[in-house]
């Protein structure tokens, strides 16, 4: 029982990082229909970035800083240096684009830093807290949990109660439109690659400490799994992530602390397996909307 | 008197042979254009050539006497050209309520009194603020398209083919609300229709386009008299 109780609440932190790199790719794939491939290799930039910054000047905090600030950067950067130039015709150019990209920065950052993990450390235990005599989440799990609910909810309030969330959705949904109604459709397809960006770079930033360490393949794993979860959750839908992320998280602890954690990407692929025969779009797809 | 849009040797092609061949157009101030012509008349062209979705090979638009060369297709609602384009553009997945919205944007404190009048105008949808556009009827799809047009409180009203695929009930009322707003506000309307008993009812002038020219510009009541023209031109 204790055991169990463990096994969901790390579970729980793991599905909400899974959850926010989730997310960040639901972004992009509402704002300009594309699958962000590069996703997993601009965050892993950001968190050298912020890696070297917490080397530099002892702070882990402004190590953080730093990742989301140039994980910004290179959302703009990539947004309107690369993908701006793919075809809106051939779904494929901007696939082909991120892979790309990937390889680029994959090796750049191999000849930059070599192919050795560096341990990232982080200002909090990461032994489990006992309440009652049963050992729950260590504090860092609840670090992690607390910034993706805190990051989900301001996301949440931006598109749903503010101007600029609202042009954000109705760009993404009917771009002409939107043009026509004066949204600068442009300016918003940017803007989501940034905030996209931004919230990749903070779920590779959560993941990597527990992780083996930073290497230029650190957010291989995270990527699948983040891809995983937003098919699972259903593409276009933010709901789809969080859910899916905390389900695919809570089922890979109670994989890996029952069975053994061999048996994870195996049990991942399954679930992968299941909804997509099961539900294609997603389990959380919107109705198919009418369009007229 | 100079019309408030002004349209002057407009050339427009898709890469091939112009689809549009020197048009000339004047909307006054106040008044409703009918735009009527066959399927593949040019129609839809002229209109998003307006609206700067097409770019124009020759020729000017000139609203208000501002030359509207330079203003981009966000620009020009905000200076006053609003388009409801054909299939009407509601966002399917926002609400009535985030389209409305969507259409005041860029206006300061009066959108709030822009949107209470579209529901004064348009009951329907005044009773379903909280319905996704893709819950709504064709109506009030139309109601919700025009209405959002209207929250810009626009001085020129494009309107692609409001009349298409509703009932000819529903087609009266939206006429009719044009005509209205035309006599109420001074709202100017250039209403492309295939419709053309319908848009040369409320119409005051009435402008034929034939295979992307313009063969006949004269007041709504006599091109609805022309027999000649309606055989040539409108297929009835
Ligand atoms: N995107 C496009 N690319 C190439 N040709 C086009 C394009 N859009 C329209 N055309 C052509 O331009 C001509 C005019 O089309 P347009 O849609 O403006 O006509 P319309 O008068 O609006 O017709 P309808 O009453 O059927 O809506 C047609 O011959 C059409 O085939
Ligand atoms: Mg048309």
């Amino acid at each position: 029982m204790d055991r169990l109780v463990f096994l969901l609440g790390t579970g729980l932190a793991r599905g909400a990082v899974l959850a926010l790199f989730a997310l960040a790719l639901v972004l992009i794939w509402r704002g300009a229909r594309v699958i962000n491939f590069a996703q997993g290799a601009m965050a892993v930039v950001s968190t050298y970035v912020a890696f070297e910054v917490t080397a530099l000047t002892g702070s882990y905090w402004l190590g953080l800083l730093a990742a989301l600030v140039s994980g910004g950067v290179l959302g703009f950067a990539v947004e309107r240096g690369v993908m701006r130039f793919a075809s809106p015709r051939s779904p494929l150019s901007g696939v082909i684009l991120a892979i790309g990209l990937v390889m680029v920065l994959q090796s750049a950052l191999g000849i930059a830093f070599g192919p050795d993990y560096r341990p990232m450390r982080v200002p909090f235990d990461d032994s489990a807290v006992l309440v009652g005599g049963v050992p729950l989440l260590s504090p860092y799990d609840l670090f992690v949990l607390v910034t993706a609910v805190v990051v989900m909810v301001v996301l949440a309030v931006l598109f749903r109660w503010t101007s600029l969330g609202l042009q954000m959705r109705a760009a993404a949904f009917a771009p002409e439109v939107s043009r026509l109604l004066g949204v600068r459709v442009s300016r918003t397809v940017t803007l989501g690659w940034v905030l996209s960006s931004v919230v990749g770079s903070l779920a590779a930033l959560l993941l990597v400490p527990t992780s083996l360490g930073l290497n230029p393949h650190a957010t291989d794993s995270l990527f699948v799994l983040g891809f995983t979860v937003a098919v699972v959750g259903g593409l276009d839908s933010p709901v789809g992530a969080l859910v899916g992320g905390v389900v695919v998280g809570v089922a890979m602890s109670l994989v890996t602390g029952y069975l053994g954690a061999g048996l994870v990407p195996i049990a991942v692929l399954g679930l992968l397996v299941l909804v997509l025969l099961l539900r294609p779009a997603g389990l959380f797809a919107a109705a198919a909307a009418r369009h007229a | 008197m100079t019309a408030l849009l002004e349209v002057r040797g407009l050339t427009v092609g898709y890469g091939g042979a112009p689809v549009l061949r020197d048009v000339d157009l004047d909307v006054p101030a106040g008044s409703i254009v009918a735009l009527v012509g066959a399927n593949g008349a040019g129609k839809t062209t002229l209109l998003r050539t307006l609206s700067a979705l097409v770019p124009a090979t020759h020729g000017t638009v000139r609203l208000a006497g501002r030359d509207l060369a330079a203003v981009s297709v966000e620009d020009r609602v905000r200076s006053g050209l609003a388009h409801v384009p054909e299939g009407r553009g509601v966002v399917a997945e926002l609400t009535v309520d985030e389209n409305l919205r969507l259409g005041g944007l860029w206006r300061g404190a009066d959108r709030r009194e822009a949107i209470a009048e579209v529901y004064a105008l348009f009951e329907p949808l005044a009773r379903r603020r909280n319905h996704a556009g893709h819950q709504l009827s064709g109506g009030e799809r139309q109601m919700l398209a025009l209405g959002r047009a209207l929250v810009a409180r626009p001085t020129v009203l494009l309107l692609d083919e409001p009349s298409l695929g509703l009932a000819p009930r529903v087609v009266a009322q939206i006429m009719g609300v044009l005509r209205g707003l035309a006599d109420r506000t001074g709202l100017t309307v250039l209403l492309a229709e295939q419709n053309v008993v319908g848009a040369l009812s409320v119409a005051d002038h009435g402008v034929v386009l034939g295979l992307g020219e313009v063969v006949a510009s004269r007041p709504a009541h006599e091109l609805a008299a022309d027999e000649r023209l309606r055989h040539a031109y409108l297929g009835f």
